[in-house]
């Protein structure tokens, strides 16, 4: 797809949103699609829901206003009216006309500026919430793509034009309130909780997950992380299918973890050794293929 | 991490904020129903029933001891069929009949009607005499499993599953049917399509079948 989606500003917009280049993977989000997973629909939102929030309380939005998520930047676009803009997630270079912006936690735009975030120094996921937040279709009540199921908004592309809501008064957060935890140095803890089919496994197999330093393997995306390593003996097991939530630890027979992100299926027939928790499951969210993850139960 | 309640069903933990009840001898999909029928599931997020679960998220961490008293009283209620909120007395959607036409022409019709030694009208037969109910929705949005399969009909999925299935074709594996909601890959044996929709994203609800529904698939066409 070249030419992107047109997105009809409606009554009340004050501005539009034109995208100059997409980058790699840019998608609109907002908090996802949430009670409609016994109709097999998952929640998709954005994948470090920490970040996310965060942009759009920098620029006076509620936190499920419509915002764009990036993967390993890439993204410039111009706003044909002056806005607040709040740079969130994984850290990026960011320019507006050319010109550094040193801290681009909220940045003003003016009209016509065109505002270019670079490949992040670390993590892969960068938030764009701009004063007003953008407009887009809703599909089951929500903004949110999701890449398992394809519904929502298609992920931008050069030439996308999205319409930006009435602006707001803008809070002005403290920045030293603002920053968001990312893997600086391409090392992640994060914290789980076991359960619910911890049972199924040996000793040998629970003390392998918390033992090992797991690496991101490069089949990486918004619905898993999968993880290499020594696997788990477990193997094939028999299990009906069932409930799955976000951070679950699934082991396939492979015996090498998936921890289900933001687009994960709503049932799984895998066991489920145990579930990150909902803090550190933004982290795992920002992870990149040959990151080293380790997980350790929560206390 | 786990934890005992009556008649057998277990909580176990899913996390912050999920249960993933095991509910032996209920039906997850009427347990599901007494669930979303208390007075507390406004603190639910989500109650999500599959083949022998039913995974319970919360809105709020805080509340997961407070949530697993409750779902164990339930359940206990239910063990008993008492009086109280329980699984037999509490209140239940009216369960529907859904009438779906099928043309009974699919690709692996005859193969499933040899394999179970039947002659094609004898399959087709068997099928639209079955007590189908739905179960539960996974898979993809809008996949609803019908459980109540005729036996001779019940049958390993395909080997190698088909990429791309279309929406509204009718297809069988194990004790089940579904009517694909389109644009998914599909490894169960097609046996039929039909122009009814069961899954529309426009739609309020989204989802013509109800968890609980009796679907009576009707031959029609040539």
């Amino acid at each position: 797809m070249t030419t992107g989606t047109i997105t009809t500003p409606t009554t009340g917009t004050t501005g539009t949103l034109t995208v100059a280049a997409a980058g790699v993977a840019t998608t609109v989000q907002d908090l996802g699609r949430t009670g409609l997973a016994h109709l097999g629909v998952p929640t998709a939102g954005p994948a470090d829901r920490r970040s996310f929030t965060l942009a759009n309380r920098l620029v006076g939005n509620p936190e499920n206003t419509p915002a764009l998520e990036m993967t390993l930047g890439g993204l410039e676009l111009t706003l044909s009216t002056a806005r607040y803009a709040a740079v969130t997630g994984a850290p990026a270079p960011v320019t507006v006309n050319g010109v550094r912006v040193p801290d681009p936690t909220l940045v003003h735009l003016p009209a016509g500026a065109r505002l270019a975030i670079g490949r992040p120094w670390a993590g892969c996921r960068t938030y764009l919430a701009v004063c007003g937040g953008v407009e887009a279709t809703r599909v089951l009540g929500s903004a949110s793509r999701d890449s398992l199921t394809g519904l929502g908004p298609p992920p931008l592309a050069a030439g996308t034009v999205l319409g930006l809501g009435p602006a707001r008064p803008v809070p002005g957060v403290p920045v030293e309130l603002a920053f968001s935890a990312v893997p600086v140095d391409g090392a992640v803890t994060a914290r789980f909780r076991w359960g619910p089919r911890d049972d199924l496994f040996d000793a040998a197999d629970r003390q392998r997950l918390t033992a090992t330093t797991w690496r991101i393997s490069a089949q990486t995306d918004r619905v898993g992380a999968r993880l290499t390593g020594p696997p788990l003996a477990i193997g094939s097991v028999h299990l009906p299918s069932e409930g799955t939530v976000r951070g679950a630890i699934q082991i396939p027979p492979s015996g090498e973890p998936i921890v289900f992100l933001s687009d994960h299926p709503v049932t799984g027939g895998y066991p489920v050794i145990g579930v990150v928790t909902d803090t550190d499951i933004d982290l795992v969210g920002q992870t990149l293929p040959g990151d080293e993850l380790r997980l350790v139960p929560a206390r | 991490m786990t934890g005992a309640a009556a008649g057998g069903a277990r909580l176990r933990r899913a996390g912050d904020r999920g249960w993933l009840v095991e509910c032996p001898g209920h039906r997850p999909a009427e347990l599901a129903l007494a669930i979303r029928a208390a007075s507390w599931a406004a603190e639910l997020r989500e109650v999500v029933p599959a083949a022998t679960t039913v995974l319970v998220v919360a809105e709020h961490a805080a509340a997961m001891e407070r949530l697993a008293g409750r779902l164990t009283r339930l359940l206990d209620a239910a063990a008993v069929g008492d009086g109280g909120d329980g699984i037999r007395s509490g209140p239940r959607a009216a369960a529907r009949t859904v009438v779906i036409p099928v043309r009974y022409d699919g690709a692996d019709l005859d193969a499933v009607a040899a394999r179970a030694g039947l002659t094609r009208a004898e399959a087709v037969r068997r099928h639209t005499g079955g007590r189908h109910t739905v179960a539960f929705f996974g898979f993809a949005p809008g996949f609803a499993y019908l459980d109540g399969l005729p036996e001779p009909l019940r049958l390993p999925r395909l080997d190698s599953p088909r990429a791309r299935v279309p929406a509204g074709v009718v297809a069988i594996a194990g004790n089940q049917t579904v009517v694909y909601p389109g644009g998914t890959p599909g490894g169960w044996h097609q046996i039929g399509v039909t122009t009814t929709r069961l899954w529309d994203v426009d739609a309020t609800p989204p989802n013509r079948l109800a968890i609980g529904d009796r679907v009576v698939f009707e031959a029609v066409g040539p």
